[in-house]
């Protein structure tokens, strides 16, 4: 099923019709995209940012951020200038290379995850065939430089954070890919592109919310612990660990973590849009409106009005799970950490894998609607 | 040379240099949990390799498996008993250094003899499966690999069953350390008081 816009076969034509090499044209092309992603991310971030900030207020009857711009939508944009002029501090005792590596371990493989996210049947960076374990794979480097810069930082409370956070996202790790492996099953396939096609058969009815609710739920809790969201931020939890693992950091090196923390939130709710609420699709498909109007899907301004309509359905849908998380994070109370282990072994284990079992036996069972 | 070809032998360098550089690092470096995380930049840089060798999945389960499973478990386990101790000084240090160098050595011989005299038949780029090969990999999981497949898995069951009694110290009615009555009470138990007594 080939339609859409491809950005990257025009791309390519123009150049070529300049009169460069098609290998050159590739290269040229290759930034361009990633370039975009990142801007995006980014963007994301502050939007969030600004809406956690006006959230929050609405949550504790505050007014929030209101003199910088409209509304307060510059005060992101400060709090990142203020961070980024901050002076670098690195402890006296600290270990100076490690003490340095891990933000950028944390950040760098879910910026990496970024590789895989479709905003429409041609608008990703790369169609990889094993498209969400890569996501798996990816997130499970992060635990690495949580503990290196606990370990790095000197500071028992660091330290302590640190193995907090890496024993957290291990254990909702694992609930987590029995949930998306319950999908791929349903898909025969790892692609993100192929998730979301195959829900796009009759609008929001075809959806895999309705045919997967446990595994949404589970996958939503699972990412929202893996992001450290408030239910689960045990691993900076004020009260008892300072900042836990970021206690000792300062200016440009906390703003990393903070990004990362972020991007990671946008991240997680963009793949439950993908994996749970049919992506980039609207929920009546858009081929029976153009029938209806008697308009042909394959007209050039067709096309790019599908397209814009994926990417708004992509980031609204994503945007609406960003603000659940935000109202959560304001209105729940922290668990234990016993809870919080007892929640992940003994409660989303054992139901992510009857999940599995359950669509495995559906499959087989009706295979006209559970993917063939 | 094209672009990619380039490309590609640029990536292969880096990648080996990183894994040999990081591998001597591993066994030369004093600090433990340097050599912790070496081991881990060792394993990013494998999985590379595979990635270059159109192995996309084996190069992410390898991730998976090794990065964030194999190293975090023992970077944990190096943070929770990284205690600074001076070790005992060894007697017959001079010999056994050099008994273990030889065994290296004669390993490695071994193997560049295998790499020179193995004839290395290679498939033309245009046969390779790429990102057909997590399908092939299943197909050959369930058919022709099946018994080491379910083996693998019942030694994993055998060790998550141990682990779990051994964590479990209320269903053993003595300590397997001291011998004593456990205390069938409180799980979590520290050795030792946590608050002096102050009469």
């Amino acid at each position: 099923m080939e339609y859409g816009l491809d950005l990257e076969y025009s791309f390519n034509e123009f150049l070529k019709g300049l009169g460069l090499s098609s290998e050159i044209a590739h290269i040229i092309w290759l930034p361009l995209p990633m370039l975009l992603v990142l801007v995006a991310a980014v963007v994301g971030v502050l939007v969030t940012v600004w809406l956690e900030r006006k959230i929050s207020a609405a949550a504790q009857q505050r007014i929030g951020p209101e003199y910088a711009g409209a509304l307060g939508v510059l005060q992101p944009i400060a709090d990142g200038l203020k961070l980024l002029v901050k002076e670098d501090i690195i402890p006296a005792k600290a270990d100076g290379i490690l003490f340095t590596a891990g933000p950028i371990l944390v950040l760098v493989p879910v910026i990496l995850s970024w590789l895989i996210v479709p905003f429409g049947q041609n608008l990703l960076i790369s169609n990889v065939g094993i498209g969400i374990f890569l996501w798996i794979a990816l997130s499970s480097i992060q635990p690495i430089g949580l503990l290196m810069s606990g370990y790095a930082s000197n500071n028992k409370y660091s330290l302590l954070g640190g193995l907090r956070a890496a024993a957290q996202s291990i254990s909702y790790e694992i609930p987590l890919a029995l949930s998306v492996l319950a999908i791929v099953l349903m898909t025969n396939s790892l692609s993100t592109i192929d998730i979301v096609n195959q829900q796009s058969g009759a609008g929001i009815l075809t959806w895999n919310i309705w045919r997967q609710p446990v595994g949404f739920i589970v996958f939503w809790i699972c990412a929202l612990a893996e992001c450290e969201r408030l239910p689960f931020d045990l691993p900076e939890a004020e009260e008892e660990l300072v900042a836990g693992y970021q206690t000792e950091y300062a200016g440009m090196k906390f703003a990393l973590f903070y990004l990362g923390s972020y991007i990671n939130l946008i991240l997680s709710a963009l793949l439950v849009s993908i994996l749970y609420l049919g992506g980039w699709g609207f929920p009546i498909p858009v081929e029976l409106i153009a029938k209806f109007l008697n308009l042909p899907i394959n007209a050039p301004l067709i096309q790019v009005f599908t397209a814009s309509i994926g990417i708004v359905m992509t980031v609204l849908k994503a945007y609406l799970l960003v603000f659940i998380a935000i109202l959560l994070r304001w209105t729940t109370p922290r668990v234990r950490i016993d809870q919080l282990l007892d929640l992940g072994w003994k409660f989303l284990l054992p139901i992510s894998l009857a999940n599995l079992l359950i669509t495995a036996g559906l499959k087989l069972a009706f295979p006209q609607f559970f993917g063939g | 040379m094209s672009i990619a070809i380039t490309t590609q032998f640029i990536c292969f360098s880096v990648l080996s240099l990183v894994v040999i550089i990081g591998a001597l690092g591993v066994v030369l470096l004093e600090s433990i949990v340097y050599s912790a995380f070496l081991l881990g930049g060792v394993f990013m840089s494998v999985a590379g390799l595979y990635l270059l060798l159109n192995a996309s999945f084996v190069a992410a389960a390898q991730v998976l498996v090794y990065v964030g499973a194999v190293n975090v478990l023992i970077i944990f386990a190096i943070m929770l008993v990284n205690k600074k101790e001076d070790l005992k000084p060894i007697n017959d240090i001079k010999s056994r250094r050099i008994i273990s160098t030889s065994i290296c050595l004669t390993l490695l011989s071994l193997l560049i003899r295998v790499d020179l005299t193995n004839v290395w038949s290679l498939s033309s780029p245009q046969n390779s499966i790429g990102e057909e090969s997590t399908i092939r990999i299943g197909e050959h999981l369930f058919s022709d690999y099946l018994l080491p497949f379910e083996v693998a898995s019942v030694l994993l069951l055998m060790a998550m069953i141990g682990a779990i009694v051994l964590a479990r110290r209320d269903v053993m009615s003595q300590d397997i350390s001291t011998g004593l009555p456990v205390d069938q009470e409180l799980i979590e138990k520290s050795s030792e008081p946590l608050l002096t007594n102050k009469n």
